[in-house]
């Protein structure tokens, strides 16, 4: 009886997905307030039209996520469309074949496709070395300083340093008062890879790892060393907070009023409103005058979608949809509103702007304004392979530095030949 | 001479066939692709595949952050092993003695053996958070400048007592009904004989425990490298300079946050063969002064 029970019920689920939309499976590592708004973008798109189904999977942290992209993939169980991050940008952008250049698919699919659409910073950074894009730039994001404004009041600061120079000259005052100066949420993404953008530094060989996959990492350089022998000192004097690697630790620290600054990214934006009960400024990237007098733009961190290859054309057609409707105007101005993401197209920049959401709250607009300042040789973005573990050996260095196991010279040329094996190890498999 | 003659029927073969099914799935097929895997470099996604040797094993065992989490390893394996065992005699000796409210005693002692090594973890990582953390604050507080962000021994302090405190419960309960094994007889012939409770513990008892101690070695030391992830994953991920990270961490490192699906393959079956020997000297040399 049971059993008839249960077939029956089989046969019928099977039966309604056969006639029922199109699903389009999306796999991303969106947790806390952001996979709600990804859950709310998903309730829209799904209720604007009945050809398809988008089904949004939280598949953890962002390396979770291009895991189970890779197994599934292996396993020829792959979901449409996945969220991968920068630092997989190369391990998914090389693999050719695992994914169906967005630019193709929207010119199939979606009748064409601009990357000058895309806002300036954007348009590189999942792009081949041709310009044309890949993966589709989902949640871009940018490194900023976020400052106390109690605090920088209590203390007599009248603004955010915009220089390290300036930085080290208020750090002491919100010592005496109590604070340490800064905390810094994931240092090799801001104070490595966009050090490298801001002052117009080449970060490895190849055009930055674009032209090639045989290409060596450009980290030992006396620029970078001049920056982390003040970080040490920084830390060593009380200016300069570190709470692991765990980038909730570090922004906990700033929301309990603990450090006065905090560099984060612009995506925390929103997460910080909901948590913090001061208020808070955003502040550009500040970059040494010693290095450069006019600072270039940043990188974008974050990370793309990618439609993964291997569907049929019914359900490419069903992703590209999707896609048109996620880059659309009032999407993107949504998800920009609620979680501090930039916007990544031109129009859904200006539908923020005639909205008058810039004049209520100038801290949002920051991330972009940073985007879009004057790009450099260097500024458009970096492949590297195997660039997960180059982060971690960067993370294991840095500590080093901090905890005195290491000198500044001795961690960069560590960082400097253990990043090399590794790039010559990525080589080596696609060739 | 005669031989017994058995009659060979199938019906053995069919009772441990379910035992025998889950090895083959769940551990000798996993193996066998781990060492197919580790003499191949091939991008994460399967797509370009080449035979290479020895480069995955040369590439990622003789490089320094292989080398320091081996040592890591040992030492830890060790502290971890010791400790557990020690701590939990010392405690299981203890209880054995208690008469009243002796099972209060003992369910309070039992209680952490249902916790997983990820919730240990947790919950040993909100104890030593720099921000809210009791151990963390109390630790400074009387005069330790305490920081396992940055200090690799303070952050193995860390990772070692949360990994003893999961698994001194589970060698108490074992050491318990050992000792609870032991005929009152033999003791009470000891207690005429020797007046020191100390000698007739080191005398008696310990010797006519060695089954359940070299049983909880065996289960400790698989505990130290392999289940301790969890907490190492939930509280130091291997920070600060690597200093905590397990060769079972680095596997995971490497193969599953990393993509490199040889080299972490390679690694692990460096470490199959590092507990094949271990588990091998544990039973010829150990296991031979053991008395049942």
């Amino acid at each position: 009886m049971k059993l008839t029970t249960l077939l029956a019920a089989g046969f019928a689920t099977f039966a309604t997905s056969a006639i029922a939309q199109t699903e389009i499976q999306f796999w991303h590592a969106m947790g806390g307030r952001l996979g709600e708004v990804v859950e709310e973008i998903a309730e829209k798109y799904n209720a604007s039209q009945s050809d398809y189904v988008l089904v949004p999977t939280y598949k953890g942290g962002y390396e979770d996520t291009m895991t189970a992209g890779i197994a599934a993939f292996r396993a020829k169980q792959q979901p449409d469309l996945i969220q991968i991050f920068d630092a997989g940008a190369a391990t998914i952008i090389n693999a050719k074949g695992a994914t169906v250049p967005v630019a193709d698919l929207m010119a199939e699919h979606a009748g064409g496709f601009d990357s000058g659409d895309f806002i300036e910073g954007v348009r590189y950074f999942y792009a081949d070395s041709d310009g044309k894009m890949i993966g589709m730039p989902f949640n871009s994001s940018t490194p900023l300083l976020y400052y106390n404004k109690d605090i920088f009041a209590e203390v007599g600061i009248d603004a955010p340093p915009s220089t390290w120079e300036e930085f080290e000259a208020m750090a002491p005052k919100l010592k005496e008062a109590g604070y340490q100066a800064l905390a810094q949420s994931h240092s090799p993404w801001i104070f490595s890879e966009n050090f490298h953008s801001r002052h117009n530094l080449q970060m490895a060989t190849g055009n930055n790892g674009y032209d090639s996959t045989d290409v060596k990492i450009l980290y030992n350089n006396p620029e970078m060393k001049m920056h982390w022998t003040k970080v040490k000192e920084w830390l060593d004097a009380g200016y300069y907070g570190f709470y692991g690697r765990g980038w909730g630790d570090n922004q906990d620290a700033f929301v309990q009023k603990k450090t006065a600054m905090w560099l984060g990214s612009s995506g925390s934006f929103g997460g910080l409103k909901a948590s913090a009960d001061f208020e808070f400024g955003t502040a550009y990237l500040p970059y040494w005058e010693s290095i450069i007098e006019e600072p270039k733009g940043t990188f974008i961190g974050g990370a793309a979608l990618f439609a993964m290859a291997g569907k049929s054309a019914e359900q490419n057609a069903a992703t590209a949809d999707f896609l048109s409707f996620l880059s659309s105007p009032d999407v993107q101005y949504f998800w920009h509103k609620e979680t501090g993401y930039v916007p990544i197209t031109n129009a859904a920049y200006d539908v923020a702007k005639a909205d008058g959401y810039y004049e209520s709250t100038p801290d949002a607009e920051v991330g972009i304004l940073q985007l879009t300042q004057p790009g450099g040789e260097w500024t458009k973005g970096y492949r590297l392979g195997f660039y997960v573990q180059i982060r971690d050996v960067m993370y294991k260095h840095y500590e080093d530095i901090f905890s005195g196991e290491a000198t500044v010279d001795e961690a960069f040329a560590a960082i400097e030949s253990e990043a090399n094996d590794l790039l010559e190890r990525f080589n080596a498999t696609y060739n | 001479m005669k031989r017994v003659q058995f009659e060979h029927s199938a019906v053995p073969y069919l009772f441990i066939a379910p035992q025998i099914i889950i090895i083959v799935i769940f551990f000798l097929w996993p193996a066998a692709q781990a060492i197919y895997q580790s003499f191949l470099l091939e991008d994460a996604f399967g797509l370009s595949s080449q035979f290479v040797w020895f480069r995955n094993y040369s590439d990622t065992i003789f490089n320094p952050s292989w080398l320091q989490a081996a040592w890591f390893t040992i030492i830890f394996s060790s502290l971890v092993t010791f400790l557990s065992l020690s701590i939990a005699l010392l405690l299981a000796v203890k209880a054995n003695e208690v008469i009243h409210g002796a099972s209060t005693y003992k369910t309070l002692l039992m209680w952490a053996y249902a916790i997983a090594p990820p919730v240990a973890g947790l919950m040993g990582n909100l104890m030593f958070n720099p921000l809210i953390g009791d151990l963390y604050q109390g630790m400074n507080a009387i005069g330790f400048d305490f920081d396992h962000k940055l200090d690799p021994v303070d952050a193995s302090f860390v990772v070692i007592l949360i990994s003893v405190w999961k698994q001194v419960s589970v060698n108490f309960i074992f050491f318990l009904s050992g000792l609870q094994g032991i005929p009152k007889s033999v003791q009470e012939a000891a207690t005429m004989d020797c007046d020191s409770s100390f000698r007739r513990f080191w005398t008696i008892t310990f010797p006519l425990l060695a089954p359940t101690t070299f049983f909880l070695m065996v289960i400790n030391i698989t505990y130290a490298f392999f289940e301790t992830f969890g907490i190492i994953d939930t509280t130091t991920q291997g920070a600060p300079g690597g200093a905590t990270t397990t060769l079972v961490f680095k596997v995971f490192q490497d193969g599953f946050r990393g993509a490199d699906i040889g080299g972490s393959s390679a690694q692990s079956v460096v470490l199959m063969i590092m507990v094949l020997l271990l588990t091998v000297i544990q039973f010829r040399f150990i296991e031979k002064k053991v008395h049942y």
